[in-house]
């Protein structure tokens, strides 16, 4: 099966001469399509530089990184634009919805823009919000919030799914909701699905754990079983 | 130094941009407000000082001639305190390089000793000698624009007679603050002059021997004046009196309260404008700090830190940025005051006039803009005071949006998600937008205004000097003459044309209302110099009646139709009561228009004409002006090339050159609006815009939200701005028109069309110089934050 992502030695270097800051340093990795990925790792890690990335959110100071045949290492600003509207979504700590468009609509600002979207009612549905759909982000709860976020992101079909700290600013019983979301949109549309976290619990739902730390892979682990995330505590 | 206040400090230079903005904003304001005020304070000083200590006198009372018997009886009358009797000619200074004459007025020196009134300001030289022959003092600023010093000889003709006068000294008078170019009334310090000489010695060249022709009058402290003019006029009218007048009809002082006043009411008006702008940004911006450091100002109060310390850090900052703008107002402003001195001294004879700071105007404006600073940021942090710590350091809900705008059925179908952003963030804020909308629309209103009056000033120009009056030049006759007179100005070679003209002094009463001036007599079709009405056609004027320009039917509150009393102060005196028959379009003075047979049928004076309109052969313009200086019955010619030119230096630096100032501070403030309203925009939004690049967004599509908005607004603004524009047309013209010339107000489509190019560009480049923050936005950063 030919990896989702491959990176071979990436660097991401902040600044220059004595202050600079070694985000990432030579990393090499492979990521399969299809699978759940958590990275995890302590603050300057290392772990959100790298799916920024691989997100196209920011470019990386050396080596290379490939979706697919994708070298997004090479593209330019408009490309990367192009790359993060067709392939990729994104699901935020801070849920960064649309405070003037409701849930509907929040997710409509996606699918007018996609090459293959579902309905927006059909992604709000798949996170369990079809009874909310015409109501502002100001009258949502946080949790409800993210899950319009997901389904955003989700509603483009899109072929990665990246999330940073999704659960962060959500208490434990709503974060697990949020996270079966999650859970059932990679079984159901089989998008890739990666992960940032600070839990180390939230791993236990993965197919891969990447453990980081001073901007290198320490550790890649494989679940032999994974847990569902209804059975998660953190 | 606190840490807070090192905070502080950092926060000013992180947003200092906005900062310098404001500042100079707040720096315009006191400017103008400690400029104006310091000039209207300075000038009205100057002149109170000038008139007391020279002392200029309550009332002025020219006459025929009266016997010196006559000022005894004058000073006996009740409310009189003292009067004393001077001889007053018109003398023609003729250069050698000037065509035509100059007119100057003749004024005695008592023989010995000072004079009571109107004393005189020696500039330099001497005194003439009491007794000595040809002596003469010159108006100073005559002299400097023609480089006459003392002991130079000039050629003046008196009463007739040439002589060839000895200067001995340069001196100026509070009676002759300003001075207009007699005919034009435009002040030309080289083409008008004074001079004084000994009474004996101008006595004689006026036939005035023991008599006097202008009494002047100081009033008792409880006198009347209307009641004293009235005893007055009775006493000298069997002398010839023509009328006594106060010092607020003195031509000299009129003009000058007219400037002042002038002044003084755009000092009420402009500061406050800038000052409430300033007061908006500064609301905005603080109002953003407040907001994005919500979390911090928890953490304040979570340490124990109390309300007041939090909002005395805030308001610091309030302090800091509304001192900066008034101290740099009042430095700059004492600076353009100074500046300015050497204008007024160009245009009003003021011996001495030194710029002084009014420091009431650097409180006002000190205390206004702190005031108005403050009153912005007070509003954003009553709003946090009202979290407890805890709230304060939870991230902000979301705007709430759900009682804005709900699209369905048509519009739900038609309207992207963008553009419903755009429309929910007009509505969520109405006032918010209702205040930048109505602050663009001041914008494009001020500049619109200003654009047309630049072109309403070259327009009176036009109107003046080529369809009111189309003379190349005016004779003027030492007295009436008879018609045969314009025959003869007819038969020098190179004149085309002819008019006679007969303007005899009047006074022209309406009720209460009074104006002092003149009724000019215009043959049956004038071709030359003709009434019009407002579409630029001749007026027909009636055989029984008088038409009156715009202007003088202001002053005189009266409209077609109504009966207006004139009374000649020439001749038989007769009284009139005429009805005003036609308002005439007048652009320079405010002349009255009767027909020329109509006048003289009235003073019983078939066929006389007091002087003429020519029209010439431009080759030979000269050659028929220096043949006009040599005519004994040739009192003054005023050429019309030069009333045009001195106008236009008047308006261009006098106070004309106000609309300078004035268009170029519309037009910065209207960016400035602009400008910030992106910027703000911008900030507020930078983290939705950041999401939706994320999204997959491009950089125009992003740029679509932030500067839709704006776009509504100004698209909004501009029809709104250009009929405020309209409006405030009118109001600018009247401030600038005065009884010397008035700026007609009406709509000019290319000004309106440039302004609203103007605001659009504005916005363009506002839109172009925050796209390009956008594009550079660190996404990841923007995301990161909580807000």
């Amino acid at each position: 099966m030919t990896p989702a992502y491959s990176a071979r030695g990436l660097s991401k270097v902040y600044g220059e001469g004595p202050s600079a800051v070694h985000a990432l340093r030579g990393v090499d990795l492979d990521i399969p399509a299809g699978e759940i990925v958590v990275m995890l790792g302590a603050s300057g890690s290392g772990k959100s530089t790298l799916l920024n990335i691989l997100g196209g959110l920011d470019r990386a100071s050396s080596g290379t990184a490939h979706f697919r045949d994708l070298s997004l290492t090479d593209l330019d600003d408009r490309a990367l634009t192009r790359y993060r509207r067709n392939h990729v979504g994104f699901v935020f700590q801070f849920y960064n919805l649309m405070p003037s468009l409701t849930a509907r609509e929040n997710v409509e600002l996606v699918t007018e823009i996609a090459a293959n979207p579902m309905p927006a009612d059909e992604a709000l549905a798949m996170v369990g919000l079809k009874d909310r759909l015409d109501h502002f982000p100001s009258q949502l709860s946080g949790g409800e919030q993210q899950r319009v976020a997901i389904a955003r992101a989700i509603a483009k079909q899109p072929e990665v799914l990246f999330c940073d700290e999704p659960t962060g600013a959500l208490d434990s019983a709503t974060g697990r909701a949020v996270l079966k979301v999650l859970n059932d949109v990679n079984a159901r549309l089989g998008s890739t699905l990666l992960m940032v976290t600070h839990a180390a619990s939230i791993a236990q739902m993965a197919h891969r754990v990447i453990k980081l730390a001073d901007g290198a892979i320490r550790d890649v682990q494989v679940n032999a079983t994974r847990l569902p995330p209804e059975e998660i505590h953190w | 130094m606190s840490p807070l206040d090192t905070k502080l400090l950092r926060d000013l230079a992180r947003i200092k941009g906005q900062v310098i903005a404001i500042v100079l904003v707040i720096a315009v304001g006191v400017l103008l407000q400690v400029m104006m005020s310091g000039l209207v304070a300075s000038l009205s000083e100057t002149r109170r000082a000038y008139y007391e200590r020279n002392r200029l006198a309550d009332v002025f009372a020219p006459v025929a001639r009266a016997p010196e018997a006559e000022l005894a009886r004058l000073a006996a009358l009740p409310g009189v305190a003292r009067a004393e009797g001077r001889v007053v000619g018109a003398a023609l200074i003729d250069l050698v390089e000037e065509a035509v004459p100059i007119q100057a007025r003749a004024l005695s020196l008592p023989d010995f000793g000072e004079a009571t009134f109107n004393t005189i300001y020696l500039t330099a030289g001497r005194l003439p000698e009491p007794g000595g022959r040809d002596e003469t003092l010159l108006l100073t600023a005559f002299a400097r624009a023609r480089g006459i010093a003392p002991g130079d000889r000039l050629p003046v003709t008196m009463n007739g007679t040439r002589r060839s006068l000895h200067v001995v000294g340069l001196a100026e008078a509070p009676d002759l603050l300003y001075i207009g170019v007699p005919g034009e009334m435009m002040p030309d310090p080289a083409r008008v002059a004074a001079l004084w000489m000994r009474r004996t010695e101008l006595a004689a060249a006026y036939d005035m021997q023991g008599a006097f022709n202008e009494a002047l009058i100081a009033l008792s402290r409880d006198a009347t004046e209307a009641a004293v003019l009235d005893r007055i006029d009775a006493l000298l009218d069997p002398w010839g009196g023509t009328g006594a007048y106060g010092r607020s009809d003195l031509v000299s002082d009129r003009f000058v309260s007219e400037e002042i006043g002038g002044l003084a009411t755009m000092a009420r008006a402009v500061p406050p404008l800038f000052l409430a702008v300033a007061a908006f940004l500064l609301y905005i911006v603080v109002g953003r700090i407040v907001q994005s450091e919500r979390e911090e100002i928890g953490q304040l109060k979570a340490f124990g830190y109390t309300n007041t310390e939090v909002a005395s850090h805030y308001f610091k900052l309030v302090l800091a940025v509304a001192i900066a703008g008034a101290a740099l107002g009042c430095l700059l402003g004492v600076l353009a005051g100074r500046a300015m001195i050497p204008i007024y001294l160009t245009f009003y004879n003021f011996p001495f006039l030194v710029f002084r700071p009014d420091p009431a105007a650097f409180a006002i404006g000190a205390i206004a803009s702190v005031a108005a600073a403050s009153a912005g940021g007070i509003i954003v942090l009553r709003r946090v005071f009202a979290f407890t710590p805890a709230e304060a350091m939870r991230p902000p809900a979301p705007p709430d949006f759900s009682r804005t705008i709900t699209f369905t059925g048509r519009a739900a179908r038609l309207l992207d998600q963008p553009t419903r952003m755009v429309l929910r963030g007009i509505a969520r804020q109405p006032w918010r937008t209702l205040a930048l909308a109505a602050g663009i629309a001041g914008g494009m209103a001020l500049a619109s205004g200003m654009t047309t009056i630049y072109g309403a000033f070259d327009r009176m120009m036009d109107l003046s000097f080529t369809v009111i009056d189309r003379s190349d030049g005016t004779v003027v006759f030492t007295h009436p003459l008879g018609e045969k007179a314009a025959l003869e100005l007819a038969r020098i070679p190179g004149v085309f044309s002819v008019e006679p003209v007969r303007d005899v002094p009047a006074i022209l009463r309406n009720g209460r209302e009074t104006h002092r001036g003149s009724v000019t007599g215009l043959v049956d079709t004038p071709e030359i110099a003709r009434a019009i009405d407002a579409r630029m056609a001749p007026i027909a004027l009636p055989d029984k009646g008088i038409v009156l320009s715009q202007a003088l039917a202001d002053i005189l509150n009266i409209a077609p139709g109504e009966m207006l009393t004139v009374e000649v102060r020439e001749g038989r005196r007769p009284v009139l009561e005429v009805p005003v028959t036609k308002v005439a379009t007048s652009l320079i003075g405010a002349p009255a228009y009767m027909r020329l047979d109509a006048l003289n049928r009235e003073l019983a004076e078939p066929g006389r004409i007091s002087g003429a309109r020519l029209r010439v052969d431009p080759a030979r313009a000269e050659e028929i002006w220096r043949l006009l200086k040599d005519r004994p019955t040739v009192a003054g010619v005023s050429v019309a090339k030069d009333a045009r030119a001195s106008l236009q230096k008047l308006m261009d630096q006098g106070a004309g050159s106000a609309r300078y100032i004035m268009g170029a501070v519309a037009f910065v403030i209207t960016f400035g609006i602009i400008y910030n309203a992106a910027r703000i925009a911008f900030t507020e939004r930078a983290r939705d815009l950041a999401s939706l690049r994320v999204i997959g967004f491009s950089k125009g599509e992003a740029a679509f939200i932030l500067l839709g908005e704006l776009a509504v607004i100004v698209l909004a603004a501009l029809p709104v701005g250009s009929l405020a524009g309209y409006g405030l047309t009118f109001a600018i013209a009247a401030g600038f028109s005065s009884e010397l010339y008035q700026i007609p107000a009406a709509f000019d489509p290319f000004s309106h069309g440039f302004a609203a190019s103007f605001v659009l560009g504005a916005a363009l480049v506002s839109g172009w110089m925050v796209k390009r923050d956008l594009d550079r936005t660190d996404l990841i950063a923007v995301l990161k934050s909580r807000d």
